[in-house]
């Protein structure tokens, strides 16, 4: 049996990816878990691991290449096994979409279509000479559209639901150039002359950040709980443990909250779930993603299975990622497996930050600085370290009164401190 | 308005060209004493009498050339063809001759005759008398081809060809002989060439016919609102020339989508020809390739469920609108 590669989908809404470099080269034999591939997303740089053993066969994209996801990359053969011929790469067929019955009349079964031929080298875009028309004069990338008609091309609707489902920057920030600007053509439409202005083209990180901000908030309606947290008792701690702590182990005052927010989740696991069409998934795994700002954007990635990890081990951790990061360098799992989201401008002097829930996650809890702040204890006033933090919750998961819950969860560990040492 | 079958419609036509115009008369085989193959002309021999209602031999070729002749002599003939498969012996009259001679005279001759023919399966008759040849007609430059799908137009149209100056093949589908309908009085009722119906407005695909085939169409426009939620624009075309293609592109470019249904053969067929100029003026309103429900191609079957299956159905109307979506 042949074993195909295909291009991985890192993230929700990664829809292609570039080839940037092979790591293996046919005849050379691939253990599970080898890198084969550096895989350039909208985000990053990641490595493809493989998943089975083979022998490689035959790579099917070249360097520099970009493809859909799911389109075959590479074949290898099974070990022993005598290398068939390869058969062409084919687009993945996307899944005909239902059709909609109004007036509770019984379907009919959907005529017989002609099925794209085996073998047949299918890479030309399958849309539909309007839909390119609509998508053109919007300056929609085709590509970018899933198309849900026969044998997968993009019809009109598919445009017009890509359309619907862009931000309305244009509409909502006069002043501020689109997020998701239109691919400059020589006939643009009108849309971006009439406001006066340098025109920057969006790049992929910042046209992501837009996609997924904008369906955060068009989707998850969002409740906000705000708390002080006084954190005297777990800076003397983290003064405790970093006394012995390796240069890798040393603990931020995030890595506290990520170990926190770790140990909460584990007891208010619908924070650490998702809605969906089919109800709620609640995730085994506490991966939890910490916003780290790159010098063209933000990006997200995961400290993954945050709920078996020590204090010690998610701060080496923390620290390995936000350099791979920075290098984009991360791993697909980083990038799609993240249960929920902590975002932190402490470091800036930020007094209170209310995030956006990253989705499709339940919620994200947003960090400022821990500043001294005089507070009322056995009513005296006394100087404390107070940090704010801001819990952002998709209300179609949980209510505000778990929510209560939760951040004060995060609040009794974080002023008890010690029961993170476990 | 009177509620009257096609032929009974037909029949008013004639009646009322006879009497309006001494230039015209009828001619073509059986058409008197017998009241014509599918009696149209039925009862005008008596009412008009044996210089304006000729029984002709069977010479389909022989009465079109007389035909001809009449015309550029200056009457205003009608030659009735028992059928459009018989029309074959009399081509080389049309084509060359009627088709041609305004042209090669340099407009000093001009052939206003009308030929009617009868066309169409469904009736049993085998593969040499029940096809549909419109598009053949079509395809000559020089002669415009009429096919009405209802009594009120097959009168109207009717009338208007007489009153044409050129040659008018005008094709009657024979399932719909004994279609009834309302059909106006007004003896100046007529209906102009190469305006299109719109039998049924919709939003989401524009099915296209002609003679018999219109009711194809809008019974499959029925089955696809009540069954799939889907909204049918009904055109029938009513002539091919001149051809109404303004009203087929305004609607195509309001749904995005066009299935055109016809008889005959859809191997160099008239939908062939009618699908090429949607692509050609409508290219960037296509959300779907335009889809042709014609019929099979095959001669047409003498046996019966044989002779439903090489028809066109609403069934294929209706599965080529859901393969489009």
């Amino acid at each position: 049996m042949a074993i195909e590669v295909t291009m991985p989908q890192m993230g929700a809404d990664m829809t292609e990816g570039a080839l940037v470099r092979w790591l293996k080269q046919p005849g050379d034999v691939v253990k599970r878990g080898d890198i084969l591939a550096e895989i350039e997303t909208d985000k990053a740089t990641v490595e493809l691991e493989a998943f089975e053993a083979g022998i490689v066969q035959q790579l099917v994209v070249a360097e520099g290449e970009t493809v859909p996801v799911g389109q075959v990359i590479a074949i290898l053969a099974a070990p022993g096994e005598v290398a068939a011929v390869a058969e062409p790469p084919r687009l993945p067929r996307p899944a005909v979409r239902e059709r909609k019955v109004e007036g509770g009349a019984t379907a009919r079964p959907a005529a017989p279509r002609a099925p794209v031929l085996e073998g047949e080298a299918d890479e030309r875009l399958r849309i539909s000479p309007v839909a390119r028309r609509i998508a053109a004069e919007a300056g929609l990338d085709i590509r970018a559209i899933a198309g849900t008609g026969p044998d997968g091309r993009v019809l009109r609707r598919d445009v017009e639901d890509a359309l619907r489902a862009q931000p309305l920057a244009a509409a909502s920030q006069p002043t501020a150039a689109p997020s998701t600007p239109p691919t400059p053509r020589p006939t643009a439409p009108a849309l971006a002359a009439t406001t006066a202005g340098r025109i920057e083209t969006a790049s992929k990180i910042r046209q992501a950040i837009a996609r997924r901000m904008t369906l955060s908030k068009q989707t998850q309606p969002h409740y906000y709980l705000t708390l002080d947290i006084d954190m005297t008792a777990a800076l003397t701690f983290r003064e405790q443990v970093n006394v012995s702590a390796s240069d890798a182990q040393r603990v931020s005052i995030n890595d506290l909250v990520v170990k926190a927010c770790a140990l909460a989740l584990g007891r208010h696991p619908r924070f650490n779930a998702e809605f969906g069409d089919n109800g709620l998934t609640y995730h085994d795994e506490i991966n939890i993603c910490i916003g780290i700002a790159l010098d063209d954007g933000l990006i997200a990635p995961a400290i993954l299975h945050c709920d078996e990890k020590t204090l010690g081990k998610i701060a080496a951790d923390a620290k390995d990622l936000i350099a791979r990061a920075k290098s984009g360098h991360l791993k697909a799992d980083e990038y799609s497996a993240g249960t929920f989201t902590i975002t932190n401008l402490g470091a800036y002097g930020v007094e209170m930050l209310i995030g956006i829930i990253n989705p499709p996650q339940a919620a994200i809890l947003g960090v400022g600085s821990v500043l001294p702040q005089a507070v009322v204890r056995d009513g005296a006033i006394v100087v404390r370290q107070v940090m704010k933090v801001a819990l952002s919750a998709d209300h179609r998961v949980t209510d505000g009164a778990e929510g209560a819950r939760f951040i004060k969860e995060i609040q009794g560990i974080l002023e008890n401190p010690a029961s993170m040492s476990l | 308005m009177a509620e009257m079958r096609f032929r009974d419609a037909l029949r008013e036509a004639l009646r009322e060209e006879l009497i309006r115009d001494p230039r015209v008369f009828l001619m073509g085989e059986d058409i008197g004493l017998y009241g014509g193959s599918y009696a149209v002309t039925k009862g005008l021999l008596d009412e008009f009498g044996p210089e304006r209602v000729l029984d002709t031999p069977i010479a389909e070729s022989g009465i079109v050339g007389a035909g001809i002749g009449a015309a550029m002599g200056g009457l205003r003939p009608m030659v009735e063809l028992m059928t459009i498969n018989f029309s074959f012996l009399a081509l080389d009259q049309i084509v060359n001759s009627a088709a041609k001679l305004y042209y090669m005279s340099n407009g000093q001759i001009n052939v206003p005759m009308v030929i009617r023919m009868a066309s169409g399966g469904g009736s049993q008759l085998a593969a040499t008398h029940s096809h549909s040849l419109e598009g053949l007609y079509a395809h000559f430059p020089g002669i415009k081809v009429v096919c009405p799908s209802n009594p009120a137009d097959a009168k109207g149209l009717l009338k208007r060809a007489f009153r044409d100056d050129n040659t008018v093949v005008f094709i009657e589908h024979t399932a719909l002989y004994s279609m009834k309908g309302e059909v106006p009085d007004d003896p100046e009722f007529t209906i102009e060439f190469g305006k299109a119906n719109i039998l049924r407005e919709g939003k989401d695909v524009t099915i296209i016919g002609y003679s018999g085939s219109v009711w194809q169409a809008s019974r499959a426009a029925t089955m696809l609102e009540s069954q799939e939620g889907i909204s049918a624009e009904v055109i029938d075309l009513r002539t091919l020339r001149p051809l109404d293609i303004d009203t087929v592109i305004a609607s195509v470019k309001k749904t995005n989508r066009a299935v055109i249904v016809e008889d005959d053969w859809k191997f160099g067929g008239f939908a062939g020809e009618l699908s090429a100029q949607i692509m050609e003026r409508a290219f960037d309103w296509l959300d779907a390739p335009v889809a042709r429900v014609c019929g099979k191609d095959v001669p047409m079957p003498y046996n019966r469920n044989l002779e439903f299956a090489a028809l066109p159905s609403e069934e294929d109307v209706v599965d080529a609108v859901l393969a489009m979506l």
